[in-house]
């Protein structure tokens, strides 16, 4: 069970939280135009990479908060968490 | 009653407590303290199972976990449990334990035949014998193989017994509480840290039990109870015996299986029978010691052969002898330890030392005692079927691969040591790659892949004085990193013997045309003629060999057999181990119970259950509950012998004529606040939001980004600012997470808070004609007529002195209202409705009234809105803006939503007007069409339209309106019912809706 350090809560177990996908995706603006292929891209394609990934998770047993980690997919290490606002590199 | 191979002194069992127990129906005792093993060895009880494939003879091997044979079924505290370890159950009082995998009796074994066809039992024998023809293996070949093979018999009974999970953390974890994990344990505890200390046995200490070794001038045995017994007192100490790490996890998570009472006679109801501990370490200390591997030789699974540090545990824990007659068949120096307590024990050994003649502290003192010795000899074959007789015994040549002489000894007993194998397991699981170590001709950790730190045997050092050097500089350095404390400590005097090198040798070879079998691993019956045949048929991975052999895939995860079975591969191979490697290591290191992993989550505990405020006068009333989620909600009320269909449709006829309440509590609530409110509501909805007037209510659709239908409900302006949203009881916490999402991610310019209010509200719904005149007298000093509070008017009031909101809304398409209190006046309120609603003929209706009222009006729910539908599938596409973006619009326009034949909402009623049309049926043109018959649909809701007194369904189906009027077949193969239905409109009952306007 991986131990995921909320930006507003600490250390908390991986039960306290949902999986919410690439944090990378960028949902496009609302009312505006937007192509077939970028609506498709952002609804439908995703990267499945092995190794480093920024997701998503949400502290729903916690403070509900939308929280950023990056994560190894292949070990689960955990390198950085960090709030929805702030930016992983 | 004498216990013929018990000593008279030796042992840290209670002499003054016997316990009896039972053996395959034979009435036996043995002392407190003992294992269910060492109490029948005393017994001079060996023969106790037969072997997996072969069923051959088993007796015992090994006096702990690395036990491969003495499985038992064994039934204590009045439950039977199968495939429990002989050498780590301990006795209780009325045990009962029998043999396993024997028919009709472990001394007549039937299927010991298939010892004499073992040319049918080869490697892959499961694989190449029972395929053909498929048909026979579910009735012919797995019945039989499970029969003849199986393992014990699980119960059929409710587990009586108490489970606990337990959560916990701590600076640093020690697993095993050998000399290296007291030492680590110790050294933690003294600067401060928070220490766990895990004990598989129950007695601490490990090895220093059984050596004779000393520490500071204390015995080991003394030396172990002295650091345990300062640990315990120390308050940032846990001291855990019978307590299993069988896993290590993600983040230093690990898991520790507790054997909490299945030692004790009598327990408090309440006290658990096993205890499953998550434990989170910042540290962990592996210490899990090693494993004494055997030496592979002919028939050596015959009863009466022992590991030798087993047959030493035997003596110096439970004062049992294994024989008297015994053989000490060795590659090292450290069964000569076993040999030396047998001769202060009076018992004449003969030492077989595979190595040339040579000398060394142990062997000196051997030799000096008088004890037989011959170097260069090793056991060939074992002789002896149900307990060893004999031994053939050779000289072996030079090159070790052939014999210059052979000869027969008696023996009741061979004590076999093949050198040690470090318990890699916990180290392995954490991630870390094993690497080989030639000194040892074993596997141990290489970098640490999380906080993980083997010391002492686990790590491959094997001297005493290594061991506690490595243990408390450990301990004491990864605690000072946690704690910035550091307590300098001596590293106490040791005084142990020290051993000579070790002899490669691991199989013995076989002289000229004999051809015993040779078992590598025990309890899955794998041979070197097995692992041969393997990879004379060409596999390679050890992964494979160890799947078309079963090597080491039995519950001992082959601890006495992995490297045995690697060395044999890397020989004919002609590779080296490190180049074969090993097969992966998974939790858990020990079988546990299914009840440990389960804990309290049974029956009531299984989920938690949430209740309505007005639950218990459901209760009351004869309320038939039905889950719906976690939520208990009345599925009907019952009156006398009335079955659900009777009572759903008479509570469902009485909304359509008189007026009925319903718990709507359930349905979730989300509250809405902050300026941007509006907007942030249009955007999440598929409908217009931004000029629904304070104190409107206004029906509403959400859609997921792929424009799938997410949920629907009603949303209130309550005031400005303020709205009131519900969804589904079922996406109630999905819709509220949706909405996070956008407000503190893709939006978060707006100004918009939400929060849950689900618990916050009772509701009950008011539904039929009479309603308006059942709440007219529920706020007597109200306004409720149709200009005033209108469909889709909102209103709050005062009721009977509570404050309450009053919504008109309808899910039924009657006349109705929906009135909210706070969840503190649920019952008041409740009560207070079926008071007033008497003169009115009110009743409460239940979940399955709810449905039928809703199916007949053609109103969508969960079974439509299933995840694959759009809006216009099921004809809600009035309420998709074409003005506006929101959410999950782009995705409208994909060409697959716009074909005119998907599959839309229509309704259907059987052509009988009789047949109820099961849910889930396919709609098909032809009942008795060729297979595979083409679906044009299915049936998502059924009910019996209380308007019209016959079966409607809805159902989702291809070309939709378009086959108004045409038959069908409704198909249920599941219940097996072929119904002809003719298509109508989903709007079976009032379809203008002048109903709920009225
Ligand atoms: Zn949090």
């Amino acid at each position: 069970m991986l131990y995921i350090k909320c930006p507003y809560c600490g250390l908390r177990a991986q039960k306290e939280f949902s999986y919410g996908g690439d944090a990378t995706v960028k949902r496009p603006n609302i009312n505006e135009e937007v192509s077939n292929e970028d609506w498709d891209n952002f609804v439908y394609m995703r990267k499945s990479p092995r190794g480093k990934h920024i997701e998503l998770w949400q502290h729903i047993a916690g403070c509900r908060q939308w929280i950023k980690v990056q994560r190894d997919t292949a070990t689960h290490e955990i390198f950085q968490t960090a709030k929805v606002t702030e930016e992983i590199r | 009653m004498s216990q013929p191979f018990r000593l008279n002194k030796e042992g840290l069992i209670n002499r003054n407590k016997k316990i009896s127990f039972t053996f395959n129906g034979k009435k036996l005792f043995g002392y407190e303290g003992d294992t269910i093993a060492s109490a029948l060895i005393a017994n001079g009880i060996h023969l106790v199972g037969r072997s997996f494939k072969y069923h051959r003879p088993r007796g015992f091997f090994g006096a702990g976990v690395e036990e491969p044979n003495a499985k038992l079924q064994v039934e204590f505290n009045g439950h039977s449990e199968p495939n429990v370890n002989a050498t780590e159950m301990e006795l209780v009082e009325g045990l009962s334990a029998t043999s396993q995998n024997c028919w009709p009796s472990v001394n007549f074994d039937v299927g010991a035949i298939n010892n004499f066809l073992k040319m049918f039992f080869p490697a892959g024998f499961y694989y190449k014998t029972f395929m053909w023809p498929k048909s026979f293996w579910y009735k012919i070949y797995e019945p039989f193989i499970r029969k003849a093979a199986g393992l014990g018999v699980a119960s059929i009974e409710k587990d009586k017994e108490r489970y606990e999970h337990k959560f916990e953390y701590c600076d640093l974890l020690v697993t095993g509480s050998g000399p290296s994990g007291l030492a680590s344990a110790y050294a933690a505890a003294k600067n401060g840290a928070k220490v766990i200390l895990a004990e598989d046995k129950p007695r601490f200490g490990g090895t220093l039990l059984t050596d004779d070794v000393s520490i500071d001038n204390l015995s080991g045995k003394d030396w172990a109870e002295k650091i345990i017994t300062e640990l315990k007192s120390m308050p940032n100490v846990t001291v855990k015996n019978r307590s299993q790490v069988f896993g290590y996890y993600d983040h230093n998570m690990l898991v520790m299986f507790e054997r909490v009472s299945d030692h004790l006679e009598k327990k408090s109801k309440f006290t658990p029978r096993q205890r499953l501990w998550y434990i989170r370490a910042k540290e962990t200390i592996l210490s899990t010691g090693s494993i004494e591997r055997p030496i592979v030789f002919g028939n050596n699974d015959t009863p009466g052969i022992f590991l030798s540090a087993a047959a030493k545990e035997y003596m110096k824990v439970y004062g049992v002898l294994v024989g008297k007659k015994p053989l000490i068949f060795t590659n090292n120096d450290s069964a000569y330890e076993t040999a030396l307590e047998f001769k202060k024990n009076n018992v004449e050994p003969i030492i077989l030392d595979t190595r040339e003649e040579h000398s060394s502290e142990l062997i000196d003192e051997a030799k000096s005692k008088g004890i037989d010795i011959r170097f260069s000899h090793g056991v060939i074959v074992a002789n002896g079927y149900k307990k060893v007789k004999s031994a053939k015994i050779g000289k072996l040549n030079k090159d070790k691969n052939s014999f210059e002489k052979i000869e027969t000894v008696d023996c009741d007993c061979i004590c076999v040591s093949g050198f040690w194998t470090p318990s890699v397991h916990l180290a392995s699981q954490s991630g870390n790659k094993l690497k080989y170590e030639e000194k040892i001709d074993a596997f141990i950790p290489d970098k640490k892949k999380q906080h993980e730190t083997s010391v002492g045997a686990a790590n491959g050092s094997f001297t005493l004085e290594e061991s506690l050097k490595n243990g408390f500089e450990n301990g004491s350095n990864l605690s000072a990193k946690i704690t910035d404390t550091k307590t300098e400590i001596t590293i106490p005097n040791v005084n142990e013997k020290k051993y000579g090198a070790h002899d490669k040798l691991w199989c013995m070879p076989l002289p000229k045309n004999e051809n015993p079998k040779r078992f590598v691993d025990f309890q899955n019956d794998v041979s070197v003629s097995d692992i041969e045949i393997a990879l004379r048929e060409g596999y390679r991975s050890i992964e494979h060999v160890k799947r078309y052999t079963t090597l080491g895939m039995a519950t001992d995860q082959g601890r006495t057999s992995n490297l045995n079975g690697l060395q044999l591969v890397s020989n004919i191979e002609n590779k080296i181990v490190p180049e074969v490697g090993h097969t992966t290591f998974r939790p858990p290191f020990t079988p546990i119970t299914i009840g440990t992993i389960v804990g309290r989550e049974v029956g009531m505990e299984y989920m938690p259950t949430r209740k309505t405020p007005m639950h218990e006068w459901h209760k009351k009333n004869n309320a038939v509950f039905v889950d719906a989620g976690a939520w208990k909600r009345p599925r009907y009320y019952k009156q006398g012998n009335e079955t659900l269909f009777e009572a759903s449709k008479r509570e469902a006829k009485n909304v359509r004529e008189n007026v009925g309440i319903c718990d709507v509590t359930t349905l979730g609530k989300i509250d809405i606040k902050g300026p941007d409110a509006a907007e942030f509501l249009n955007r999440v909805y598929t409908n217009a939001w931004m000029k629904l007037p304070v104190g409107k209510a206004r029906y509403g659709l959400m859609l997921r980004e792929d424009g799938i239908v997410m949920d629907d409900g009603t949303t209130t302006r309550i005031s400005e600012n303020h709205y009131h949203m519900t969804t589904t009881t079922a996406q109630a916490a999905n819709v509220l997470s949706h909405l996070e999402y956008y407000l503190q991610i893709v939006w978060p310019e707006l100004n918009v808070n939400v929060v849950s209010t689900t618990e916050q509200w009772a509701g009950a719904a008011i539904a039929g004609p009479k309603s308006r005149d059942m709440l007219s007298k529920l706020y007597p000093d109200l306004d409720v007529s149709n200009d005033t509070l209108p469909f889709m008017g909102y209103k709050e009031a005062d009721f009977f002195g509570v404050p309450s909101r009053i919504f008109r809304i309808s899910f039924s398409g009657e006349l109705a209202y929906e009135i909210n209190v706070k969840s503190d006046h649920g019952m008041f309120m409740w009560e207070k409705m079926m008071d007033v609603g008497k003169e009115f003929g009110n009743q409460p209706y239940g979940t399955e009234a709810l449905s039928t009222l809703r199916i007949e009006m053609g109103h969508v729910a969960g079974p439509e809105l299933d995840g694959r539908t759009i809006p216009s599938d099921v004809s809600l596409n009035g309420l998709v803006s074409k003005k506006k973006d929101f959410i999950g619009k782009n995705s409208l326009g994909r060409e697959a939503f716009n074909v005119e034949s998907r599959q839309k909402i229509v309704g259907l009623i059987p052509i009988d007007r009789k047949s109820s049309i099961p849910e889930g049926s396919h709609i098909v043109q032809d009942q008795n069409g060729k297979l595979p018959n083409p679906k044009l649909g299915h049936v998502s809701s059924s009910c019996w339209s209380v308007e019209n007194n016959n079966p409607f369904s809805l159902a989702i189906m291809k070309d939709g309106k378009n086959m108004i009027g045409k038959k069908f077949f409704a198909v249920s193969p599941l219940k097996n019912k072929s119904i002809e239905v003719e298509v109508i409109s989903s709007h079976y009952v009032d379809p203008e809706g002048k109903r709920v306007r009225s």
